[in-house]
C-alpha cells in the first residue's frame, strides 16, 4: 500500500513521537535538498554564463574573435547553442529565454519577409504607389487587397462574417488547383512506375524481382488501407503483407530523421568547435 | 443576412474551384494568364493572413504578461526578438521599407546569427530526445515491431561510415530498404492520401464541406 513520505498535520496524528519526529526529520531533509538543489542551479547557470562571458573576452582579446559584428555574431550564435542545449541538463532559465526570443526573432523575420516578397511586389508597387503618383494602377488588386482586409475583419464582432469571404476564395483556390494537379503528380505518375513491366530484356534478376516486390508493396498497402472489405482470408494476408511494408517504412523514416537530426547536431558542434572555439580547422 | 453570411461563400468556392480546376485543361495563354493572377491574389491574401497569426501570438503573450501567469517574465523576449527584427527589417539597412530589401542589413545579421542557430539547435536536439523516446519504446514485441526495428537499425547504420566498418553490405542494404519496400508503401500512402485530397477538394468545391465557414449562420 502507498503511504505518502510527506505527512499533512492530520495525517500526523495518531502517530507516537518517535514515528513524528521521523516524519519531521523527512520533511526538513527533503526540503533542505530542495533548496539546497534551486541553489546549485542557481550558481551553475551564474557561473556558467560568467564563464562564457570570460572566454569570449579572452577570445576578443586575443584576437580569435575579430571586433566586428561577424565576431560579435558568432560570439552570440555560440551563447544560443550552448543555452538550448542546457535544456539536456533540465529546463533552465536561459533556455527558456532563447527559446522565447527565437519564437520572437522567427516571428519578426515572417513580417518583414511576407513585406519584401509578397505585399511589398504585388500589392503596394503596382497599387497603392502609382495611386498615390498619379500613376496607372493596377486597380484589380482592389480584390484581394479587400478579401485580406476582410480578414483580419475576423476579430471584431459585427463584421467577422466577411472574413468566410476570404476563405472561401483561399480554400476554394486551393480545392481547384489540387484536383488536376494530384491526379497528374501524385497517381498517375505514381502509378506508373508501380506497373513497370517486370521483365522486358536489358534489366538483371533483381531489379526484376524489385519492381514485383514494390507493385506487391503498393496494392498491399491500398489494400490494408481499404476498409470496406473485412481484412479476412485472402485480402486478410495481402493486408498483412501491407502492415510489414508499412512497418519497414515507418522504421526507415525513423532511421532516417533521426540522422537528419544528428547531422544537425554535428554542425552545432562544428560550428562550436571551429567558428567559436577555433579547435579544428 | 444569411445569403451575405453563408451562399456568397459557398459560391465564391464553388466559382473560383470550378475555373480553377477546368483551367489546368485548357492549354492557352490567357488561360496560364488567369492562374498567375489568381495565385498572385492568393498571395496577397496570405500575407494579410500573417497578421492573424501575429496577432495571435502577441496576444496569447500579453496576456500571459498581463496576468503574470507562471513564467511571464519569459514572453517579454518574444515581444523583444519580434520588435527589434521588425525595426531593424523596416529601417532596411538606411533605406526605409518602401524601398526594395537592401542585402547585408542588420536583419539579415539577425537572421543568419539568431534565428539559423538556434533554429538548428532546438532541431538538433530532438537527436537526443528520439534516441531516448526509442530506447524506452522500441521493444521487439511482435514481430511487426521488430521489423520496424531492424529497418530503423540498419537504416540508420547505413548512414555513418560505422555501418561500412561493420560490414560493406549495410549501406547496400539500406539503399535497398530506402528505394523498394519503403518507397512502396510511401506510394501507397501518397495515393490513398491524394485521392483523400481529391474527395475533400470535390465535397468543398459543391458545399457539401463547409468546416472552413466556422460556426453560427
Amino acid at each position: 500500500m502507498f503511504t505518502p513520505t510527506l505527512p499533512s498535520p492530520l495525517k500526523g496524528e495518531g502517530k507516537t513521537a518517535l514515528e513524528r519526529k521521523k516524519l519531521d526529520f523527512c520533511k526538513g531533509l527533503k526540503e533542505m535538498i530542495r533548496i539546497n538543489n534551486r541553489s546549485f542551479d542557481f550558481w551553475l547557470l551564474v557561473g556558467t554564463l560568467g564563464l562564457f562571458a570570460l572566454v569570449n573576452l579572452l577570445f576578443f582579446l586575443l584576437g580569435k574573435l575579430g571586433l566586428s559584428w561577424e565576431g560579435f555574431g558568432i560570439m552570440i550564435a555560440a551563447g544560443l547553442t550552448l543555452a538550448v542545449y542546457s535544456f539536456l541538463y533540465k529546463d533552465n532559465p536561459a533556455f527558456k529565454v532563447v527559446e522565447n526570443l527565437y519564437v520572437g526573432v522567427a516571428l519578426g523575420y515572417t513580417v518583414i519577409i511576407t513585406w519584401f516578397n509578397a505585399l511589398k511586389p504585388d500589392l503596394y508597387d503596382p497599387l497603392l504607389v502609382p495611386i498615390f503618383t498619379g500613376r496607372q494602377a493596377q486597380y484589380l488588386l482592389l480584390v484581394p487587397m479587400f478579401l485580406g482586409i476582410f480578414m483580419i475583419l475576423r476579430f471584431t464582432r459585427v463584421l467577422t462574417w466577411l472574413s468566410r469571404w476570404s476563405f472561401a476564395f483561399v480554400v476554394g483556390l486551393g480545392a481547384g488547383i489540387t484536383i488536376p494537379n494530384l491526379i497528374h503528380s501524385f497517381i498517375l505518375k505514381q502509378l506508373e512506375p508501380s506497373m513497370h513491366p517486370v521483365f522486358y530484356g536489358g534489366e538483371t534478376v533483381l531489379a526484376s524481382i524489385n519492381t514485383l516486390l514494390i507493385l506487391l508493396g503498393v496494392t498491399s498497402v491500398l489494400i490494408y488501407f481499404f476498409f470496406s472489405v473485412e481484412h479476412k482470408g485472402p485480402v486478410g494476408v495481402i493486408s498483412r503483407i501491407g502492415i510489414w511494408f508499412l512497418m519497414v517504412s515507418f522504421g526507415a523514416s525513423f532511421g532516417y530523421t533521426v540522422m537528419g537530426r544528428m547531422s544537425l547536431l554535428i554542425g552545432r558542434v562544428m560550428f562550436l568547435m571551429r567558428d567559436w572555439l577555433g579547435i579544428i580547422q | 443576412m444569411s445569403f451575405l453570411r453563408r451562399t456568397v461563400p459557398l459560391a465564391i468556392a464553388f466559382t473560383v474551384g470550378v475555373l480553377m480546376a477546368f483551367q489546368y485543361f485548357v492549354p492557352h495563354p490567357h488561360s496560364k494568364a488567369f492562374l498567375e493572377l489568381m495565385t498572385r491574389w492568393d498571395r496577397i491574401i496570405a500575407g494579410f493572413a500573417v497578421f492573424i497569426g501575429i496577432y495571435s501570438l502577441f496576444h496569447l503573450h500579453w496576456t500571459r504578461i498581463r496576468r503574470k501567469a507562471a513564467g511571464w517574465g519569459y514572453s517579454i523576449f518574444v515581444f523583444l526578438g519580434a520588435g527589434i527584427t521588425i525595426a531593424f527589417g523596416l529601417y532596411n539597412g538606411g533605406e526605409a521599407f518602401w524601398h526594395d530589401k537592401k542585402e547585408d542589413t542588420m536583419f539579415d545579421w539577425l537572421f543568419l546569427y539568431v534565428q539559423v542557430p538556434a533554429g538548428a539547435t532546438i532541431f538538433s536536439i530532438l537527436a537526443f530526445f528520439m534516441a531516448s523516446a526509442a530506447y524506452r519504446t522500441f521493444r521487439a514485441r511482435t514481430v511487426e515491431s521488430t521489423v520496424l526495428l531492424i529497418a530503423a537499425i540498419i537504416v540508420m547504420l547505413g548512414r555513418v561510415p560505422v555501418g561500412t566498418l561493420i560490414s560493406p553490405y549495410i549501406p547496400v542494404a539500406a539503399d535497398w530498404i530506402m528505394g523498394v519496400p519503403n518507397l512502396a508503401a510511401k506510394r501507397g500512402i501518397l495515393l490513398g492520401v491524394s485521392l483523400g485530397a481529391i474527395a475533400t477538394s470535390i465535397k468543398i468545391i459543391f458545399g457539401v464541406e463547409r468546416q472552413y465557414l466556422g460556426g453560427g449562420d
